[in-house]
């Protein structure tokens, strides 16, 4: 058994201390929970441990000998591996997979060799996802997977190498229910290895499932460390926020309007089928499917991003023929994309040019001249009602946390006034306390008349916000649901094709 | 929420990073101020106003053009045949007086006119057949060049010039065109064009739109940017300041001579590369666009008054370039 610790941990970044003599300590063959709000400083604290920075105080013990980690390849040699909360960056999308798994051997461990070796290549990297139970092939593109592919990928990646601690940043966040399961056997099977796991979540009850111990962190210092069998879901939460959390959910008030958006036989060329629906003004519709049951194509083909090719979209009674997402944005319509960092935000630009970016128009003088104080001003707000975390507003947004980005790419669309909102997977990677407040603004949304699309994986919350329900599968809208006399087993039953 | 109070300044890591700062900031002012101390050093007349209004003048067409890259590269597009609508812009003007006998409105309209017809292939291709930038640009740029070629019959066309008839062309050049390319008025282009377009890029919506589609076209696209449209537009306004170009440098010169614009499109490119580094703003921009050229011709002319042979004059200048983006990019590991 080996035993990791942190000691005395600090780092800073311009504008902010993002950890303050922080003390974490884990051992091998126990799978360590490490919990906190958004932008508690989780990331970072796995990001050190891991070589990411070398401008920390701080010392990290392996074995009670000091170990210098300044760099990945530091921590490489320790057997310190991390698969990163943003998958995306950590891996080669026009690489095969089995280039990516082995990317370690295939720039260290070549030596003299000058060529590659495919066909060994291959074989190694299919027998690693075998060992794991993955079922990607070795020779596909990185580019064409899944998010959830990707995650495993890049698992079997740093899981082939020698690995004594494998930090999981998050793992879980684009993952479906059964891939969640299967991501758990293999934790399971790791720690029975002996390997030290260090799992990041902001899912509680998954943590409650997998993990030995649990380390909570607020505001950029270590609050708690227990052992996961004398704590509690509530405590947790009550450490991590600083406060207690009561009802989740807010209350729906479930009075609706008229029908504002309705959709015929809907078809697009490849995912979405014969599908209808209506949402009504001040209700809140939810969309509920397994990952790659076609939401996030259905909520794009609303947002006009693709091509209809059987049926219709009535808006407010009125035929849409949308060419572009810029159409739809002009009807009146809104989406929160699932792929943030991809789709929703912009890295290299401020927060206040990120939440303006949807509605610039509402902050120009004559001749489309900006208005900058307007901008601030609206920016400072909006960073206040959803409590984001940032030194302040002309901060870039890559220097945020992943669920600080997450509540700008909804924040963007809260100044811009539109009629319908579509939600895709809002509360991906957004810690409890955030949640709360993500699903207020949708309620409070929903009781101004707005008609809101929610398409989202998890069932609860689904059966929580929502006033009626679509059960989404292979593209299909199988089932319509009034959500006050749904259950969480239908749901299921449905969405895994059940009839 | 309590957690998410925003962190106050006072906990700011100073000094460590400031160094680097500095030189991510000013590394290429700085070099030109080293630069300017050495060539005075080296011949004190380097300093002299009507030197300095030289290296303005100089260096005014290459600004212009390197403003119309820098748009394009606002939307992370790239236009390579600036250095072609040039030349292009340049025929077609002095070939509307000389062989023509047309007025200046006409012939600076002709010029204006082909190159934005050039802008348009150019935008249709990259935005609606979807060819990578970089490829279609460097198509059209043999294309037009071939074009500017076929047009003068491969002949530098000149004042009084031999016409294939044997006869000598009649068209005069008029005083007014002539103009254009002295001092003041070359300069005064130059700087509205820079002025111009800084402001579009940093103080109005259409700007903050490029930028955002350069930044993540994706979001831009789901966010209800017109992306299309911006994108149309940033080649067209890249194809009319190349067109500026090639009609001051007309005016210049008072000839066209075959590929006359095509020099002008590496040091336009590196010029805008240059700016994206002035004042720390790390993407395109006009001042910074603008600060690059005197860069450039500073060095230009410095070699030149220090009489450095004129074909090992590319090897400094590299060597120079190379060593002002190193100050600028030379980052300590964070
Ligand atoms: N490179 C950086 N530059 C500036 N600030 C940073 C940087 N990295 C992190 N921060 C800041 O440090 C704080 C902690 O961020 P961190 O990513 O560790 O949060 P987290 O606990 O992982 O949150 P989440 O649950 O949202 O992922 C945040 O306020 C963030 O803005
Ligand atoms: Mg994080």
């Amino acid at each position: 058994m080996a035993l990791l610790e942190m000691k005395d941990i600090s780092i800073e970044f311009p504008g902010v201390k993002a950890l303050n003599h922080v003390s974490f300590a884990s051992e091998t063959g126990r799978v360590h929970a490490l919990i906190g709000a958004n932008g508690a400083g989780k990331s970072t604290l796995m990001k050190v441990l891991s070589g990411a920075y070398s401008h920390y105080t701080g010392e990290i013990h392996l074995d009670g000998r000091k170990a210098v980690i300044t760099s990945p390849r530091d921590a490489l040699e320790e057997g310190i591996q991390i698969v990163h909360q943003e998958v995306d960056t950590a891996l080669i999308p026009y690489l095969t997979v089995g280039e990516n798994i082995l990317l370690h051997d295939l720039v260290n461990e070549m030596g003299r060799k000058q060529l590659v070796g495919w066909k060994p290549l291959h074989k190694k990297a299919t027998r690693i996802l075998e060992e794991m139970n993955i079922s990607v092939s070795s020779k596909m593109l990185v580019s064409e997977l899944t998010l959830a592919q990707k995650q495993m990928v890049l698992i079997a990646r740093a899981v082939s190498a020698q690995c004594r601690f494998l930090i999981l940043d998050e793992p879980t966040a684009p993952l479906s229910h059964s891939e969640t399961n299967e991501l758990f056997r293999i934790v399971r099977n790791l720690k029975a290895q002996h390997v030290g796991i260090i799992f990041i979540s902001h899912r509680l009850p998954e943590i409650f499932e997998i993990c030995d111990d649990i380390t909570v962190m607020r505001n950029g210092e270590l609050v708690i460390k227990e052992n996961i069998s004398e704590t509690s879901i509530h405590r947790v939460i009550e450490q991590m926020l600083g406060k207690s959390l009561d009802e989740q959910f807010p209350f729906l008030n479930g009075k609706v309007g008229e029908i504002v958006l309705e959709v015929k036989g809907l078809s697009d060329a490849e995912k979405i089928k014969d599908l209808n629906l209506t949402v009504r003004a001040g209700e809140i519709i939810g969309i509920a499917g397994l990952v790659g049951a076609g939401k996030t194509e259905l909520c794009k083909t609303l947002f006009g991003c693709t091509k209809i090719t059987a049926g219709d979209v009535f808006l407010n009674g009125r035929k849409l023929k949308l060419k572009n997402p810029h159409q739809a944005v002009r009807q009146g319509m809104a989406l929160v994309p699932e792929e943030r960092r991809k789709e929703g935000i912009l890295v290299e630009e401020s927060v206040a040019a990120n939440l303006t970016a949807a509605n610039l128009g509402q902050f120009t003088k004559v001749f489309s001249f900006l208005d900058r104080r307007a901008e601030k001003q609206k920016a400072v707000e909006i960073i206040q009602t959803l409590g984001i975390k940032t030194p302040s507003e002309k901060t870039k947004v890559q220097n945020l946390s992943g669920g600080n980005q997450q509540k700008i790419a909804i924040g963007k669309w809260l100044i811009a006034d539109a009629d319908v909102y579509i939600f895709d997977e809002p509360t991906k990677g957004v810690d409890v306390g955030a949640k709360k407040d993500i699903f207020e603004l949708i309620s409070a949304l929903a009781k101004r008349g707005k008609a809101i699309v929610y398409a989202s994986s998890e069932f609860p919350e689904i059966l929580g916000i929502t006033n009626r329900l679509y059960v989404l599968y292979d593209g299909r809208a199988v089932k319509e649901l009034e959500t006050s006399a749904a259950t969480e087993e239908e749901l299921l039953f449905y969405s895994t094709g059940g009839r | 929420m309590e957690v998410s109070k925003p962190v106050t300044a006072q906990s700011l890591p100073k000094k460590k990073f400031e160094l680097f700062d500095f030189f991510y900031k000013y590394g290429t002012i700085l070099t030109i101020l080293v630069l300017i101390g050495v060539f005075t050093a080296a011949n004190p007349s380097f300093v002299q106003g009507h030197n300095l209004m030289n290296i303005l003048r100089s260096i005014s067409i290459v600004t212009i053009i390197a403003i119309g890259i820098t748009i394009s590269l606002s939307v992370k597009g790239f236009d390579l045949s600036v250095g072609s609508v040039a030349s292009l812009s340049n025929a077609i003007a002095i070939s509307m007086f000389v062989w023509f006998s047309q007025n200046t409105a006409t012939a600076i309209f002709s010029a204006l006119a082909a190159a934005l017809m050039v802008g348009i292939i150019n935008s249709v291709m990259i935005v609606k057949v979807k060819i990578p930038d970089m490829l279609l640009t460097l198509a059209t740029m043999f294309i037009i060049q071939g074009i500017a070629l076929t047009y003068t019959k491969g002949a530098t066309i000149s004042q009084n010039m031999v016409m294939p008839d044997g006869t000598f062309a009649t068209g005069k050049i008029s005083a007014a065109f002539e103009k254009i390319g002295q001092v003041p008025w070359i300069i005064v282009i130059m700087a509205a064009a820079v002025v111009l377009v800084h402001v579009l890029l940093n103080y109005t919506k259409h700007g903050r739109y490029m930028y955002v589609i350069g930044g993540n076209e994706e979001a831009a696209r789901l966010s209800g940017i017109p992306v299309d449209k911006y994108k149309v537009a940033a080649y067209l306004l890249s194809a009319f300041f190349a067109s500026i170009g090639g009609i001051v440098l007309a005016s210049r010169v008072m000839t066209a001579e075959i590929n006359a614009g095509t020099p002008y499109l590496m040091d336009a490119v590196a010029a805008a590369f240059i700016g994206f580094s002035v004042f720390g703003s790390g993407k395109p921009n006009a001042f910074g666009t603008l600060v690059g050229a005197i860069l450039i011709g500073i060095l230009q002319n410095g070699l030149v008054m220090m009489s450095v042979p004129y074909y090992s004059m590319d090897i400094v200048k590299g060597a120079v370039l190379a060593f002002a983006l190193a100050l600028t990019y030379y980052k300590q590991k964070k």
